[in-house]
């Protein structure tokens, strides 16, 4: 065992030297004086950050939007999660579980920001394109955990209720339903916490929201007005820490 | 049987609560639907399906000539190298400040004597260094060093170099504290140096999972590299977001195949890694 970790860690070493080298990046360049005083140059460009009510009020229009985007697009995932998660839980047989479950993976493996980039030629810049991005790949991954929720629950409830003569929806909407919307609600939540971050982000590519305001005050060169749209940025994020935080202790127990 | 069942109400006496919850979540994200411009309309109007037909329709037969694959190799390869010496560098940063906000490894803990709260001030610096590097996310820190070093993969491994530093950093005290303190504690009372309690009474301790992690987040960084290609950060996304540009479908459904190929490649060896070590 001793002589696989010595192996490992050659193998490790060598990889790091070999991707430096691949590189060929010139940190000796990177660090060097000049380049360090036109860094801290760029960084001192930021501040102050631009807190005129003007833009403030823009910034803050820009906040309700990227909370729009990822609460609307969460929201289409749960929809369509749901309607996928009926086939990949294997309520229909095999065979329509099988492409649920290849269509979900699918949706899945592909990033937001790459779903971004195809949706803005979709449905043009804007916040649209991010909401149908964030819902495309949100389904992928709510489907698959509704589904795995649905395996789960237990079949008794609702087997009782057809055995009582009641139609097959029916029976899942009384039987199965009630006992796993929290479980469902649950999922939907924790995927809208990580979609707020993803929705402030996914603006970079053109999809609406503070990223498509802080790409163009960088690309316009608008410093202070970028370092205004950072601190919404973590502002925001923060926020939902602490919202999930208090929600997950007051409700949770 | 029979008269129990007369009893049971026919209508569902849950459905108006419900209704009420449904109608009162619809009437919170309406403003939402606004805000986010919905309109699935725009998805039929004709120019934009025209586009986004041509484009979709372009997205086979694969582009498969020697050239674009040679290409491809190429982002491949400088990918991984920028999730490799992204990482590296995130080492760097943070096995120095994960040793510096250490409480356990605090000699002024011990006992009595002065230099408590000094010490205690002493990890503050740190500790707020690894949380401003990790709150900001990956690809704000590429775009923001694309306009400092300029496109290409320096900027990417600075930005993967600095947020999973502030991660790594984080998790690794954490990793520290967690485990079995009482060597290194005990190597401190009995007068060792900080830094040999360290590496005889909690490195040892530590090891096993501070590698499964490095390597977890080496996986994440392949997939982190790949995206922050689109601001320009070098690697197989700036190579998609060009192709993309040029709406040459053929190229960008290869490349989003080459990187699922990666992120499963990704997988397997991180995976193999943790159990070799493990």
């Amino acid at each position: 065992m001793r002589r696989a970790h010595a192996l490992v860690v050659m193998l490790l070493l060598l990889a790091a030297w070999a991707s430096f080298a691949y590189l060929a990046l010139d940190f000796g360049q990177l660090f060097s004086a000049e380049a360090g005083a036109q860094m801290v140059k760029y960084v001192v460009s930021f501040f102050p950050p631009d807190l005129s009510a003007d833009y403030l009020a823009q910034t803050w229009r820009g906040t309700l939007e990227t909370i729009a985007i990822s609460a609307i697009g969460t929201l289409l995932a749960a929809v369509l999660g749901l309607l996928l998660a009926l086939p990949a839980s294997g309520r229909f047989g095999i065979v329509p579980r099988v492409i649920a479950r290849l269509v979900l993976n699918f949706l899945r493996s592909i990033p937001e920001l790459v779903w971004a980039a195809l949706m803005v030629f979709a449905a043009g810049l804007g916040p649209f394109a991010g909401t149908l991005a964030l819902a495309w790949h949100t389904t992928g991954v709510i489907g698959r955990l509704f589904a795995e929720t649905l395996e789960n629950a237990p079949p008794e409830p609702a087997r009782a209720l057809r055995f009582s003569g009641s139609r097959p929806a029916l029976a899942f909407l009384y039987g199965t339903m009630p006992g796993v919307v929290p479980q469902l609600v649950a999922y939907s939540l924790y995927r809208w916490e990580i979609n707020i971050r993803m929705a402030a982000i996914l603006g970079f590519v053109g999809a609406g929201g503070l990223g498509q305001m802080l790409y163009m005050s960088l690309s316009l060169f608008q410093q202070p007005q970028a370092m205004t749209i950072i601190l919404a940025m973590l502002a925001l994020v923060a926020l939902v820490d602490a919202a999930s935080a208090w929600l997950r202790q007051h409700l949770v127990d | 049987m029979r008269s129990e069942a007369a009893i049971i109400p026919l209508r569902d006496p849950a459905a108006l609560p419900r209704l009420g919850l449904t109608l009162l979540i619809v009437v919170l994200l309406w403003p939402g639907f606004t805000l986010a411009e919905f309109d699935l309309g725009v998805l039929f109007d004709p120019r934009n399906r025209e586009i986004m037909g041509k484009f979709l329709g372009t997205f086979f037969p694969l582009e498969l000539s020697a050239d674009f694959l040679r290409l491809l190799l190429k982002s491949t390869l400088e990918t991984l190298a920028i999730a490799t010496a992204g990482m590296t560098i995130a080492m760097a940063v943070a096995l120095p400040l994960s040793f510096m906000v250490t409480r356990s490894l605090s000699i002024s803990r011990i006992g009595p004597g002065p230099g408590r709260w000094s010490g205690r001030a002493a990890r503050v610096p740190p500790r707020f260094t690894l949380m401003f590097f990790r709150s900001i996310p990956e690809i704000l820190w590429a775009l923001l060093f694309v306009r400092a070093v300029g496109l290409g993969p320096a900027a990417g491994v600075l930005a993967i170099g600095i947020t999973y530093g502030g991660m790594l950093g984080k998790v690794y005290s954490e990793i520290f504290e967690s485990g079995d303190t009482r060597p290194a504690v005990a190597l401190l009372e009995t007068g060792s140096g900080r830094l040999a309690a360290f590496g005889y009474g909690m490195w040892p301790v530590a090891l096993p999972e501070i590698v499964s992690y490095t390597v977890y987040r080496w996986e994440c960084a392949v997939r982190a590299s790949v995206i922050m290609g689109f601001v320009g950060a070098g690697g197989l996304g700036q190579q998609m977001e060009l192709s993309m540009r040029m709406l040459s479908g053929g190229e960008v459904s290869t490349i989003l195949l080459v990187f699922l190929l990666l992120v499963v490649l990704a997988d397997t060896v991180s995976a193999l890694l943790r159990k070799v070590t493990a």
